[in-house]
């Protein structure tokens, strides 16, 4: 009689083939995901492609100059051209940075007070305000903030360069408050402090609860409490927040528009009244642009696009580093 | 099933007992005796009571009428079936119940004769004379071991004159000294489960706390790491009140002076009966502790 | 022994901590009418700064003195925290204010059963409305939806039904569209469609446009709701012998089906307010029109946008009017997704 053979028999290879119409279904369901990849490398290929002319005509001084000028002969041929976006690119930086400044640490207080202070039916009422608050459209904030809070900005700007005009940043020369960085980043901010009270409430509502009692049972305060627990966990999904905040601020147009003076000047005074932003200015010469000041347009918008899309990129990646490391 | 009137005489009778403490020989002598003592721990205070406290969570009744008085310097082992409100009976007493949205309550907890619940009392000394240590270790992981030991003290804000003493004593009556002492300055992510455990019992006594709350705090460790943490409970109790919730019977045998059981018959969760721990072992008074205590049930 | 015990909250505030309470306030109020009255500095800022400096102080001398630093630290905190929520709510009040004061006035009968063909924005209010707007808008809404949903939902379940290997960088990228400012979709339409294709103004370009803006909202909101979807129903669809498709379309998505209807809401609340790429694609049309793949088309936004810059009393009281319109249609629109999402949960 042969001997039995004992040995362990190797793991039996599973096929399953897919019937056709799963295989169908995977297929259009795949498309359709991948339509976000397409519709951003679209956006990307045609403005570069309409904008081309210009960027290889200005090269690098697209973006440091500031004069956008553009003359014409009397058939329509273009005789010269200079576009420089330098004094957007500041506006724009120094707009959405005046912005994230004003907004984060409120939005981070307002989060603390709904998670932490807030009695729970107070909670309830304020986060269906404030999230409804984050659905306004833009162009309301614009004309509020042009009608209604302009006048007292101005008188803000105008305290804080009485007091503090010996500091470069809020010197005024010539004396002119209206419609300055300070008013549109003060729009701003109003704007995206729905946005990131929301991110931050949600990033410390889940910070862990029996680290949280540990702290309470050594008789912390509730403040003691989160600076030792919530804080260090919640940081990254705060800063995200507020990366998410500024890639929104950097991009709004008709907000802007509204509050804000723009002048082909790089101007770092942000109480002064002079600046302008990427968005607004495209949107101020598309009107009565020519063919090829449009293309200059599209190189613009293009250059919005890669900044707006590099700091969504660095929030999404700062954003999941959440409670990695508790730190 | 016992009937109520008869249900609340057995209550108040083991109430009755514990009112006169059947107290450990001198504590005194028991201190001295002890090499690790350090000279500022001392015997502390009168110890802690609870008179007729109830709990609830909302509209629901989850605990009633629990009256026990704890000897200073006992180890007591609250035992029975899950959801009898043993956790939420100890959360009473160092005011962590209330944190609960819903939560009520009823009754007085003394400590030291004051009840800790009266009006204008700062709740955060009472934690400080109260302390916890919870089933799943938690210390906090953007500390340092040794930052870990002394936070009771940042987030209380309290000053101490020498922190390096404080911390060897601390680690040392937790008996996690020797294995960390040469790493404090690390963060705690490479400790085992039992050694995490020993580092939030050092956390909770660098405040100096009066009473030691300790709720299963060995359900989540092996074996081995158990034991080391009775042995520190038998050595903190010279010095300390120490109440600890525990499922483990054998564990309520070797570690404590006193026991109590409680049970729920569906409706709030009642403390049965009270003895100490030798005598609710073996001659048990009430019926449905005998049934536990046999394995019968739970 | 019967007594029965009735439960009590010994920790929250008693009569005397809200007396005390009450008596800062007024104490902070006192001051600052006070230092106002007696020191230059002038206005509702100054009374507000004042009042909350006052408060802050007080209630944080008084844990000191009573209980200790950490106290007065954790009571100082409170005060800030307060502040936050009530600067963060202050333009919220301000803006729904305003919005219903001057734009109330503006509101009639005839402001929606005409346009302004007729009219300019300049003329008053008894001529002239916005009818073509709201059409504008519901069409070019409606046309985005027919787009962006199927393009959203399909997204949402290739990451949660296919979890293929392209999921990482699909959430990625959809995160990054959510980001794309609106003008810059407008111009995209510009460069890639009219220039080479139409040529001219229309609601298609507007639509694709808002398309572009729509669909991150769709897809994110419906791949949080379809997670939420326990694995139970697909394995029991599955054990069933249906095939995945079938499962997909007959268990999962209408298992989703409040939430899917509440991410399209979302998603339409966010572009119905959109003003930047209608002012670059739509030609901002004053007719009621028909012709949505061939001339200028009139849109709320745009609507608004020319009244506001036409800068007389009336234009400004149509603009004003023309925002409540909006703001009334995002609140309803929002209201309903927030209905729809917890009787979901329920």
């Amino acid at each position: 009689m042969p001997n039995p053979v004992n040995t362990i028999p190797l793991p039996r290879e599973l096929t399953t083939k897919p019937r056709r119409s799963d295989k169908v279904f995977r297929q259009v369901v795949t498309t359709g995901g991948l339509s976000s990849l397409a519709i951003l490398g679209l956006i990307a290929f045609f403005l570069a492609r309409s904008g081309f002319e210009v960027l290889r005509e200005e090269g690098l001084s697209f973006i440091t100059s500031s004069e956008w000028s553009i003359m014409t002969d009397e058939i329509g041929n273009v005789t010269e051209s200079n576009f420089g976006l330098a004094a957007m690119l500041v506006g724009t930086i120094l707009c959405s940075i005046i912005a994230v400044v004003i907004a984060v640490p409120i939005s981070v207080f307002s989060a603390l007070f709904l998670n932490f202070y807030a009695p729970i039916w107070l909670k309830r009422i304020l986060v269906s305000i404030i999230d409804t608050m984050a659905a306004f459209p833009s162009i309301l904030f614009g004309i509020w903030g042009f009608l209604v809070l302009m006048p007292s900005v101005e008188y803000w700007a105008k305290l804080i360069n009485k007091y503090f005009g010996w500091i470069l940043l809020f010197e005024v020369k010539p004396y002119f408050f209206t419609r300055s960085p300070f008013v549109a980043g003060v729009v701003l901010a109003i704007m995206i402090i729905p946005i990131i009270t929301s991110v931050s409430r949600e990033v410390f509502a889940q910070a862990p609860l029996d680290r949280i009692q540990a702290a309470f049972a050594l008789g912390a305060t509730r403040w003691a409490m989160i600076k030792a627990v919530v804080i260090p966990y919640g940081r990254s999904g705060v800063v995200g927040g507020a990366m998410l905040g500024l890639g929104r601020a950097m991009g709004e147009t008709v907000a802007v528009y509204t509050v804000l003076n723009i002048v082909y000047q790089v101007n770092w005074h942000v109480l002064l009244g002079a600046g302008g932003n990427v968005a607004s200015l495209i949107i101020l010469k598309f009107g009565e642009a020519s063919p090829y000041e449009i293309k200059a347009l599209m190189a613009a918008g293009l250059i919005l696009f890669l900044m707006t899309l590099m700091v969504n990129a660095g929030a999404n990646s700062i954003v999941k580093r959440t409670g990695k490391s508790g730190r | 099933m016992e009937t109520k009137p008869s249900n609340q005489k057995q209550v108040q009778e083991s109430g009755k007992q514990m009112t006169t403490p059947i107290k450990p020989s001198s504590l005194s002598s028991v201190a001295s005796a002890s090499p690790h003592r350090v000279e500022s721990v001392h015997a502390q205070g009168t110890g802690l009571e609870t008179r007729g406290v109830h709990a609830w969570f909302g509209k629901n009744h989850v605990l009633a009428d629990v009256s026990l008085d704890f000897t200073a310097g006992s180890v007591t082992a609250l035992i029975g079936p899950s959801g009898c409100g043993k956790s939420t009976y100890i959360r009473t007493i160092n005011r962590m119940h209330e944190f609960i949205p819903g939560a009520a309550m009823a009754g007085e907890v003394l400590l030291d004769g004051k009840d800790v619940y009266a009006p204008g009392i700062d709740v955060t000394k009472i934690r400080l004379q109260i302390g916890m240590v919870f089933q799943k270790p938690n210390p906090f992981p953007s500390m340092t071991i040794g930052e870990n030991v002394l936070s009771g003290l940042k987030l209380a804000q309290l000053k101490v004159a020498n922190k390096e003493e404080l911390l060897e004593e601390c680690l040392v009556r937790a008996g996690l000294w020797s294995e960390v002492k040469d790493r404090l300055g690390t963060h705690g992510g490479s400790l085992s489960g039992g050694q995490q455990q020993r580092l939030c019992i050092a956390r909770a006594l660098a405040v100096r706390p009066q009473v030691l709350l300790m709720d299963e705090p060995c359900s989540a460790l092996d074996p081995g790491s158990t034991l080391r943490i009775e042995e520190t409970v038998r050595e903190l109790s010279e010095t300390m009140t120490i109440v600890i919730v525990t499922h483990n019977m054998q564990q309520a045998a070797r570690v404590s002076d006193y026991t109590a059981f409680f049970l729920s018959d569906g409706g709030p969760g009642q403390m049965i009966e009270v003895a100490r721990t030798s005598e609710i072992f073996s001659q048990p008074k009430d019926q449905r502790t005998e049934n536990y205590v046999t394995g019968r049930f739970g | 022994m019967t007594t029965i015990v009735l439960p009590t909250k010994p920790w929250a505030a008693s009569k005397q901590d809200r007396l005390r309470n009450f008596l800062f306030y007024l104490l902070a109020v006192a001051v600052s009418f006070v230092l106002v009255a007696v020191t230059p500095m002038k206005g509702k800022l100054a009374y507000a700064v004042i009042f909350f400096i006052t408060y802050m102080t007080v209630t944080s001398l008084y844990s000191l003195l009573i209980t200790g630093s950490a106290a007065a630290k954790d009571a100082a905190i409170k005060s800030l925290v307060g502040l936050g929520a009530t600067v963060t709510l202050i333009p919220i009040l301000s803006i729904i204010g305003t919005v219903l004061r001057k734009g109330l006035p503006g509101l009639s009968l005839g402001l929606f059963t005409s346009d302004m063909s007729l009219s300019a924005p300049t003329d008053p209010l008894s001529s002239g409305g916005l009818l073509h707007a709201i059409t504008g808008t519901l069409t070019m809404v409606a046309m985005a939806l027919i787009l962006s949903v199927p393009l959203g939902i399909l997204t949402a379940l290739y990451l949660t039904e296919i979890r293929g290997k392209f999921s990482g960088p699909i959430r990625f990228l959809v995160q990054a569209m959510s980001g794309v400012p609106s003008i810059v979709a407008g111009l995209f339409i510009l460069s890639a469609v009219l220039y080479p294709i139409t040529g001219n103004y229309s609601g298609l370009m507007g639509a694709l446009a808002l398309t572009i803006l729509m669909i991150p909202t769709v897809a994110r909101t419906s791949e949080e709701v379809l997670q939420l979807i326990p694995n139970d129903l697909r394995e029991a669809g599955t054990a069933l012998g249906g095939t995945q498709w079938r499962t997909v379309a007959m268990i999962v998505i209408p298992a989703a089906r409040s939430g899917l209807i509440t991410a399209v809401i979302l998603g339409i609340a966010r572009i119905a307010g959109e003003t930047a790429p209608l002012l670059l694609l739509t030609g901002g049309g004053d007719r009621v029109t028909g012709k949505v793949f061939d001339g200028p088309i009139g849109s709320l936004p745009y609507y608004i946008w020319k009244s506001f810059n036409a800068g007389s009393p009336e234009a400004l009281t149509r603009a004003w009017a023309g925002l409540l319109v909006l703001m009334i249609v995002v609140l309803i629109l929002f209201t309903s997704a927030r209905a729809l999402s917890s009787r979901k949960i329920s």
